[in-house]
């Protein structure tokens, strides 16, 4: 088997007593989409600090095409080739929807930002932003402040800043949320075809989305991965339903 | 041209024309101050840059200025003495070059700027405001208890530096020296705000977050923002130094470092002529509410709190309104 884009290895992280992480393993392998599911609670933004940074683990470590950047920082990663989208979006909010993802297109290029010059001006620059807007249907919202910008659409620019980035693999916490039923089915279908460019860690609270999207899909609870297997295997886990799912259907 | 534009343009060419009146009127001190509203917005301009732009509370940019003032009152003392600075290894004489001290200040205040931001960027918030005060606390009394440069006296430069070519001693050539310099400054944090550098400064305000995930680090980006803020301030320390021929300590002190951080609050945080209307508003209220009362502070005091309560903006953001995002 081909190696994983991105994979972690028992990753370790306590809170005090907490195991906000408890030897999770888990691999994302080109052309799928792996959805992490488990309720509120169960360790999912601990386990997404790990792996994009920002939270070093206590013990365990993550590795992006079979390189080790359980040391990098978060920017690093970001360089190498993970992208992240931000459940509460981290959008610089006094800017355009355009200077967003202008930034994403200016990290992504590498080296120093330049001091002189226009970024606005970059052609370079601005072709790769508003290929980017285009294709998450915002290229209408260029010039729009981003506090403007309703709940869905801040989620649609997340997805946009991170596609300027060219990444080896996405990191998606919770992009349906907040946006509606055919918001939702538009970033179902969306998201579909993004994973023929680079696979998705995908952690959604909407079954739907998931169900519809997931090559795999893995079960967090209390810091565990307690299943992990196709969208049917997980439909008709036991323990799965007992922790998650209830007895929804 | 924006609202915002137009209120430059105004200010500008008020600043232009005082001094011009001043000349015909011949009312030399007008001028005096018309140069000091000039220095005092350059060193508002470079503080400017890491408030406005990164987002930087620095109570310690007195530091800059300092240095500034005396890189100049170093070099022109040895010069004015005709005593080198060293001797060895290399021969290093004082001068009365504006340019060179200008030099001077620039790189020296750049290099204590890298110093001060490695350490005190790894902080924010209250902490950074603390550690800037203390960085500028511990020049102040370093300069208070170095006697070689006249400790708490200070410095005096008998005759004001020369720039070839010009009088400097006129005052409204040193005036027209100090304006250039102001109108190069605004150009260049002009061109920086529209920068790919500004862009990413300028979201690590915002969100330091979304910087790294990008690929960025915010720290870099403070860090040269943190220096080149330094550099200008420092210049704007030099020709201070030289409108008053003297250097003292209280460069360094803290309630300078506060009222630069005053003329960019009064004027407008982030906005590019803000320190120059701060520091033309100071600098006119100091002198006529200077003359009514010693207390005219208070009325100052007054000001601020209904300017940081009621006009966020500062003046500039009263006049202009809204922030018109660029593009």
């Amino acid at each position: 088997m081909a190696e994983p884009v991105l994979e972690t290895r028992g990753l370790c992280k306590s809170f005090g007593a907490l195991k906000a992480s408890d030897g999770i393993s888990l691999d994302l392998r080109a052309g799928e989409i792996h959805a992490i599911i488990g309720p509120n609670g169960a360790g999912k933004s601990t386990l997404i600090a790990q792996i994009c940074g920002g939270l070093r683990p206590d013990a365990g470590s993550v590795h992006l095409m079979g390189r080790d950047v359980t040391a990098l920082s978060t920017a690093a990663r970001a360089g190498a080739g993970i992208a992240r989208t931000f459940q509460i979006s981290a959008l610089a909010m006094e800017d355009t929807v355009l200077q967003n993802v202008l930034l994403g297109a200016l990290g992504a290029r590498g080296g120093r930002p330049g001091l002189f010059g226009s970024a606005l001006g970059d052609k370079t620059l601005r072709g790769i932003a508003e290929e980017a807007l285009e294709r998450v249907g915002l290229a209408d919202h260029a010039g729009t402040p981003t506090t403007e910008l309703s709940h869905g659409q801040r989620r649609q620019l997340e997805v946009a800043v991170a596609l300027t980035l060219k990444p080896k693999a996405f990191v998606m916490d919770e992009p349906m949320a907040g946006l509606g039923t055919s918001g939702s089915e538009r970033m179902t279908r969306f998201l579909d075809t993004l994973r023929a460019e680079a696979p998705i860690l995908l952690v959604e609270h909407d079954m739907d989305a998931v169900f519809a999207l997931a090559d795999r899909v893995s079960v967090l609870v209390y810091g565990q991965i307690i299943a992990s297997g196709t969208v049917a295997d997980i439909r008709s886990d036991a323990a799965v339903r007992e922790a998650y799912l209830g007895d929804a259907e | 041209m924006s609202r915002e534009s137009l209120i430059n343009a105004g200010l500008i060419g008020g600043l232009l024309a005082v001094p011009l009146a001043a000349l015909f009127l011949d009312a030399p001190f007008t001028i005096t101050l018309a140069t000091k509203v000039a220095i005092l917005a350059l060193a508002g301009v470079g503080l400017n840059i890491a408030l406005g732009l990164g987002g930087l509370v620095s109570l310690g940019h007195a530091v800059f200025f300092g240095i500034g003032g005396y890189a100049m009152g170093i070099l022109a003392s040895h010069a004015q003495s005709f005593s080198p600075l060293m001797e060895w290894p290399l021969l290093i004489e004082g001068t009365k070059s504006m340019p060179v001290i200008w030099l001077l200040a620039v790189v020296a205040s750049a290099f204590v700027a890298l110093a001060i931001g490695a350490i005190s960027l790894r902080t924010s918030g209250v902490y950074f405001i603390m550690i800037t005060l203390a960085f500028g606390q511990m020049f102040y009394y370093f300069a208070i208890s170095w006697p070689a440069y006249g400790g708490e006296d200070g410095l005096s430069i008998y005759v004001r530096n020369g720039f070839p070519g010009l009088n400097t001693l006129a005052p409204i050539q040193f005036f027209a020296i100090c304006f250039v310099i102001l109108l190069a400054a605004l150009w260049f944090n002009a061109r920086l705000a529209k920068s790919p550098f500004g862009l990413a400064l300028n979201a690590a305000r915002q969100s330091a977050v979304r910087v790294e995930t990008v690929g960025l680090s915010p720290f870099r980006l403070r860090l040269l923002a943190f220096v080149i803020s330094g550099a200008i301030t420092g210049l704007a320390g030099a020709l201070f130094a030289d409108l008053n021929r003297f250097v003292s300590p209280t460069m360094f002190s803290w309630q300078l470092s506060g009222e630069i951080m005053v003329f960019i609050i009064l004027g407008g945080v982030g906005r590019l002529c803000g320190p120059l209307a701060g520091a033309a508003l100071f600098i006119t209220l100091e002198h006529f509410l200077g003359g009514l009362s010693e207390f005219w502070l208070i009325y100052l005091g007054a000001l601020l709190l209904i300017v940081v309560l009621f006009a966020r903006g500062g003046i500039i953001g009263l006049l202009a309104g809204r922030k018109v995002a660029h593009g």
